[in-house]
């Protein structure tokens, strides 16, 4: 067991740190990365409030369990009592929570600290985390000496401006947070790919729950049919740690399903030859870098070499996934936007002549290009005489991307995989040339089929690119096989031993808690 | 091919969004363009699919009791025009001006 929480939780029961250091020191790290961009909402008072009373709980010997006083951050389209929740967007800009998403009071009844809400693409519409209201993210790794190294040495002016790269996104605030040591743990939302995109852009692990283990009540609705929270940690471990802390049935999500939830400990695979590996022909994607490529045939080959049975296999609608998300997703929006009219919260013009107007001037205000353009082609798709040829047959096109994994699935194959982005991260400069859509649907090519057909997926950071930059692979499962999942997942975890990333602002606020996440990346 | 002015208007009306510009009005043939892949599938016979969980999940009723509520108070908290317990709307029944008599960018079309 190698978990970074659980070696945390164990200093916090021992004594070795106490809740609060631990608080104030992600609190100055916050601080001290703070260019960044990672952070929208730093909640400081309460976080050492939670903190103090984590403290307390330990002090008595009741500590909650192994989340008591782990710092964690949550992406800002979560709802979050007395805390702003803005979505990145101006509609929804000095919005206070009146109550908590249940994944966010889960974490909290577990007796985590909330450290603060994490920025995103607006509405979490977006694959660079570049289109929130409050700016782009900056993937810490822009930042690190293995990038560094590996860079075209620039004037020092030109570097500061135009040399970061992109995080991914739509929750690249709680990618980058995790990445740069500010917290534990982080909650994401993926619809198309939001939480492993950047997790395979910031080095950490991203994981996608089967739609309907974890509640979306509270988070604010992109996809209704394809929303899940997503889980960003810095291992597999710890992603097990959080599932289990935020799985199971809600009474105020219909659509999460009645079964019990166990949560489990992942045990460490031996015995590989009972274990069907499939890869699908499809995922060679045009656009897939040499290297990804290069990366993924090595992953078979260790799989192979332990002992797996590893096949090619083929999800022949998989071309088709991301205009069909094109189209399921604009008509979900188009809906789902239409709650922000000004009127019981949010955004509201000043504009009076009548309901209408006002409603137009508000959300004429409230909202940017992307978010406008996706209400408007939802729209569109939703007219009467559009309603067959286009959101329909989306639908049906969306049950032939769903049978093709579970043929697959049926043919014996456990688990798929495959390469999670096409390239390592792209400067910032040079990703925004292309508009929002374009990007989206040339990124999330890899990733929005497990949304579509609502399987749990993950990525796990594999190595490092030429440019010193993360790159890495996804598992996709079974559905409600989270255990699988994630147990093939740590296995590959361990064999690849993926660098642990060297960043300055760090390295001077270390303390002998980070020294135990990093020399237990190699134990 | 092109999206007529009529429909982009439509378009404005149904969603209370506008288009902003000639940008905005390109981004949606765009992705009806896009969307146009969608007819290369042959979907003969094929079901729509609504939900992921249609084979294990049943849409359940509860039993009709009262569980929460009283949050008057909370829900008014974040509205900006309020009098006493009501959230305070401009008139309504009164429809969008006509396209020539809006402000759109559609106008010069």
């Amino acid at each position: 067991k190698t978990g970074f929480t659980l070696k945390v939780s164990a200093a916090l029961k021992e004594g070795r740190v106490t809740p609060t250091e631990l608080c104030q020191r992600c609190l100055a790290l916050i601080k001290s990365t703070k260019f960044l961009n990672a952070y929208i909402t730093v909640a400081e008072e309460t976080a050492l409030k939670q903190a103090e009373e984590s403290e307390e709980r330990y002090r008595r010997g009741q500590p909650l369990g192994i989340l008591d006083g782990i710092p964690i951050a949550v992406k800002d389209n979560f709802n979050t009592a007395g805390i702003e929740t803005t979505c990145a967007s101006n509609m929804l800009k000095g919005y206070i929570s009146p109550y908590n998403a249940t994944v966010v009071q889960k974490l909290l009844d577990h007796g985590a600290v909330l450290l603060g809400k994490t920025n995103l693409d607006e509405f979490a519409m977006g694959s660079g985390s570049t289109d929130g209201v409050f700016g782009p993210v900056r993937n810490p790794w822009s930042y690190s000496k293995q990038h560094k190294e590996k860079s075209v040495p620039k004037s020092h002016s030109e570097d500061e401006k135009s040399g970061w790269v992109i995080t991914g996104g739509s929750s690249g605030g709680s990618a980058a947070a995790v990445s740069s040591f500010t917290c534990f743990a982080a909650l994401g939302s993926d619809t198309g790919g939001s939480t492993r995109n950047p997790a395979a852009h910031c080095g950490v692990v991203g994981l996608k729950p089967t739609y309907g283990l974890i509640s979306r009540h509270g988070l604010i609705p992109l996809v209704n049919s394809m929303d899940v929270p997503g889980i960003l940690t810095r291992c597999v471990d710890d992603a097990a740690v959080l599932l289990g802390s935020l799985a199971g049935h809600d009474p105020k999500d219909s659509t999460t399903i009645q079964d019990d939830f166990k949560p489990f400990e992942l045990p460490n695979l031996t015995d590989m030859s009972k274990l069907s590996v499939g890869i699908p022909k499809e995922y060679h994607a045009p656009g897939l870098s040499s290297e990804i490529l290069a990366l993924w045939s090595k992953a078979a080959d260790l799989f192979k070499n332990a002992g797996a049975k590893v096949v090619e296999v083929s999800l022949p609608h998989t071309r088709y996934s991301i205009v069909c998300y094109h189209v399921l997703c604009t008509a979900e929006v188009a809906s789902n936007m239409a709650r922000f009219d000004g009127l019981e919260y949010g955004h509201r013009s000043d504009m009076k002549d009548s309901t209408e107007s006002m409603y137009a001037a508000t959300r004429r205000e409230g909202f940017n290009d992307v978010v406008r353009g996706r209400i408007l082609s939802g729209n569109y798709f939703l007219l009467k005489q559009n309603y067959e040829k286009y959101f329909v047959k989306a639908q049906k096109v969306r049950r032939l991307i769903a049978n093709d994994f579970v043929k697959v699935f049926r043919s014996g194959v456990d688990i798929l995989l495959t390469p999670t982005t096409l390239s390592d991260a792209a400067p910032y400069m040079e990703f925004i040339q292309e508009d929002n859509r374009t990007r989206s649907a040339q990124d999330d090519i890899l990733t929005q089929a497990a949304n579509m057909a609502g399987l749990p997926a993950i990525n796990v950071p594999t190595a490092l690119s030429e440019r010193g930059l993360p790159v890495g692979l996804q598992f996709i499962g079974r559905s409600f096989q989270e255990k699988q999942l994630l147990t093939v997942a740590k296995w590959f975890e361990k064999q690849v031993q993926f660098p642990v990333i060297q960043l300055e602002e760090v390295k001077r606020h270390d303390s002998g808690v980070f020294q135990h996440q990093k020399s237990a990346a190699f134990s | 091919q092109k999206v007529s002015v009529e429909v982009l208007d439509h378009l404005e009306h149904l969603a209370l969004v506008d288009f902003r510009d000639s940008e905005g009005v390109e981004r949606l043939q765009k992705a009806i363009q896009f969307a146009d892949q969608l007819h290369e599938v042959n979907t003969d016979g094929v079901e729509p699919m609504d939900s992921v969980l249609e084979d294990r999940w049943c849409l359940y009723l509860r039993e009709d009791d009262v569980t929460e509520g009283n949050c008057t108070k909370e829900l008014l908290e974040n509205a900006r025009e309020k009098v006493e317990e009501y959230f305070v709307a401009p008139p309504g029944n009164i429809p969008l001006p006509k396209l020539e008599e809006r402000e759109t960018f559609l106008q010069g079309s």
